[in-house]
């Protein structure tokens, strides 16, 4: 469902340091009191875009979106969008709009007049108001609703509300604070579906606040991971899954299996570590900035590792280790295995279903080699 | 003890405690015969002759305007008062206004009343305004008193009300004035109603601040009716009381209907 690159320059204007970004956010800080909700937070995103906001409660990806709004204003920093300087323009003068969490409809006007409030407030005649109300109706699929008032509407009909309510004035930028967080799950995956392609036909700049990984991962162009009033890393879906850049990410995106090693070898073309936690050497096929002796994370994804009955070659004398099957989740497409490792650690390892109900499925109490690849790894240094 | 018997009984009980009296009064505002606790026959002579006491009337109308005019002002000042203590979370002396806004609640009427006219005198005697007692006066001290019940009325639809709705308005390019007319008050509108409802009841009700702070000529209808009533219940009164309930049980009937109307009618598709 994420953005389908057409051309590579096109489409990962981030990739070219000579890009112009749309919206430009230096060094934002707000404090509310002591407390710094957002903590010196730069960010460039750039136009038609669809950024993701993650992180958990009070990571202050809120807050953002509410200075990008104009509701809060930063206690340091600027913002810019569309080259023009928006720190401390009020929110009712800024084009932007913004589709709430709550959805915010207006409980005493009916749909159309939800949408025509932003074309009413710019002054447009009424035939222009009524034709774009109409396109907007259309978009969203709610043709026949728009004599409705909010409260006849469910949960999912609200939410198209909303969007085409924060659309209605073209906004350069629409900012999304949790857009499918009240829906339930199914109709939460088709949302995710139509407001990608929403955005993909009207080309708008989208920001979206989230605390739910898969949406993030499924919508997004680029994720901004946020953590304590902090960015933690901003990256494509997979540079945020496959090449965490901290321990925080790596724990906060998917599960993951992390230990200690301690660095034996550090050549350019690749690095040792001696790691008791998983009773191995665990050998990494490619150069990192270390010293001897430094103690690392090392991280795996659970579908990353491999389980197997019979001894598998180890050709760097390392990545093999021994356990005991503890516990198996099944998941139907995949099992879940719980592997306890001779050290004591306990790993996770996840297997494909390939063969359907498979007899000769390793088993609870099995014990068996656990083995990966030099390169699916990720040595974490913070 | 079963529901069965004790419910039924138990309502009968409870509603003839409250509407007995009023029944009572209404039944002999029909009396034929002077003495009002000895029925003689139906008669509904007290009517036309209430319709032609001028000075009952004449009470009548002030007291209605004056409850008009005063519930008015107090329905502005109070929701001004409720806006700044929801909207505006921390702000110097919040506390303190917050008191001395909802003080007049629990101030007894005598109290209110007496330094009402202690005031009054002192401004007649050193701006010369308000020039001695009467309409004007009774206005004031009503919409001070009534203001106290508007401001928590509407203070609580404040404060569960979406403040992102407001937000929005503002997200769409309305001005913080442009949102407080076009989304604030529609929202908390039918709080404004009942609290004018509620400073239009009080003030029509008050005998004791009136009797404080009102002049020669300008008797209210409870200052009219109690000083009757003190040379002995005469039958109009009665009629004048069943006349009052009429409109207001009507009122209250219209008001019940418009709610069940405006019920939001939950179709599904």
């Amino acid at each position: 469902m994420a953005k389908k690159p057409l051309i590579a320059a096109d489409t990962r204007p981030w990739r070219d340091p000579s890009a112009t970004p749309f919206v430009r956010i230096r060094n934002i800080t707000k404090k509310f009191g002591d407390v710094a909700a957002v903590h010196d937070v730069s960010l460039d995103i750039f136009k038609s875009e669809l950024f993701c906001l993650l992180g958990g409660s009070g990571s202050g990806k809120s807050t953002l979106l509410r200075m990008l709004a104009g509701f809060e204003t930063p206690t340091s920093g600027t913002i810019e969008i569309d080259g023009q300087d928006m720190t401390h323009v009020a929110p009712y003068n800024r084009p932007v709009n913004m589709m709430f969490q709550s959805y915010a409809l207006f409980p005493h006007m009916n749909v159309e007049q939800n949408i025509a409030y932003g074309l009413k407030r710019d002054g447009l005649p009424k035939p222009e108001i009524a034709d774009r109300v109409a396109e907007l109706l259309t978009l969203v699929k709610l043709q026949d609703y728009g004599a409705r008032k909010p409260h006849q509407l469910s949960g999912g009909q609200r939410q198209r509300v909303a969007l085409a309510r924060a659309l209605a004035k073209r906004p350069k930028l629409l900012l999304l604070d949790e857009p499918l967080g009240a829906l339930d799950k199914k109709l939460r995956e088709e949302t995710q579906f139509e407001l990608v392609k929403i955005q993909e036909t009207l080309g708008v700049t989208f920001i979206v606040v989230t605390h739910d990984q898969e949406e993030a991962m499924s919508l997004a162009t680029r994720i901004g991971v946020m953590n304590q009033g902090e960015i933690a890393m901003i990256g494509e879906p997979t540079d945020i899954y496959e090449f965490p850049n901290s321990k925080f990410v790596a724990g906060f995106i998917g599960s993951v299996n992390m230990v200690e090693g301690v660095v034996t070898e550090d050549e350019p073309g690749h690095v040792r570590l001696r790691s008791a936690e998983m009773g191995c050497d665990i050998y990494v096929g490619h150069g990192v900035e270390c010293a001897p002796d430094q103690i690392l994370s090392w991280a795996i994804r659970p579908e990353k590792v491999m389980l197997s009955r019979d001894k598998p070659d180890a050709p760097f004398d390392a990545n093999v280790t021994k356990g005991v099957v503890e516990d198996i989740g099944y998941l139907g497409d995949m099992s879940v295995y719980q592997v306890l490792l001779d050290s004591g650690k306990r790993l996770r390892v996840t297997q494909t279903n390939t063969v359907r109900g498979n007899p000769d499925a390793i088993t609870w109490d099995e014990p068996v080699y656990v083995t990966w690849n030099d390169t699916s790894g990720s040595v974490l240094t913070v | 003890m079963r529901r069965g018997w004790f419910l039924p009984i138990a309502a009968t009980l409870g509603f003839s405690f409250l509407y007995a009296p009023i029944i009572s009064m209404v039944v002999f505002s029909f009396n034929e015969n002077r003495l009002v606790t000895v029925w003689s026959g139906f008669s509904t002579k007290w009517y036309g002759e209430l319709f032609n006491d001028p000075q009952m009337l004449g009470a009548a109308w002030l007291s209605l305007q004056i409850a008009a005019i005063s519930a008015t002002i107090a329905l502005v000042l109070g929701t001004l008062a409720a806006v700044a203590l929801v909207r505006f979370r921390s702000f110097r002396g919040r506390t303190l206004f917050s008191g001395m806004v909802s003080a007049p609640m629990v101030m007894p009427d005598v109290i209110t009343g007496l330094s009402m006219l202690l005031l009054f005198v002192a401004m007649e005697s050193l701006l010369g305004w308000p020039a001695g007692r009467g309409m004007l006066t009774i206005v004031i001290a009503h919409s001070t008193f009534a203001m106290a019940y508007i401001c928590v009325v509407v203070q609580s639809r404040l404060a569960d009300f979406d403040r992102s709705v407001e937000e929005a308005a503002m997200d769409l390019g309305a001005s913080p004035l442009r949102t407080f007319f076009d989304i604030t008050l529609p929202i908390i509108a039918p709080a404004l109603v009942s609290g004018w409802l509620l400073g239009f009841t009080l003030s029509l009700d008050d005998l004791v601040i009136a009797s404080f702070v009102s002049g020669p000529g300008s008797s209210t209808l409870p200052m009219v009716i109690f000083s009757k009533v003190k040379l002995g219940v005469s039958p109009d009164v009665n009629a004048l009381a069943t006349i009052i309930v009429a409109i207001v049980a009507t009122g209250v009937l219209i008001a019940t209907l418009i709610q069940l109307r405006s019920k939001p009618k939950r179709a599904r598709p």
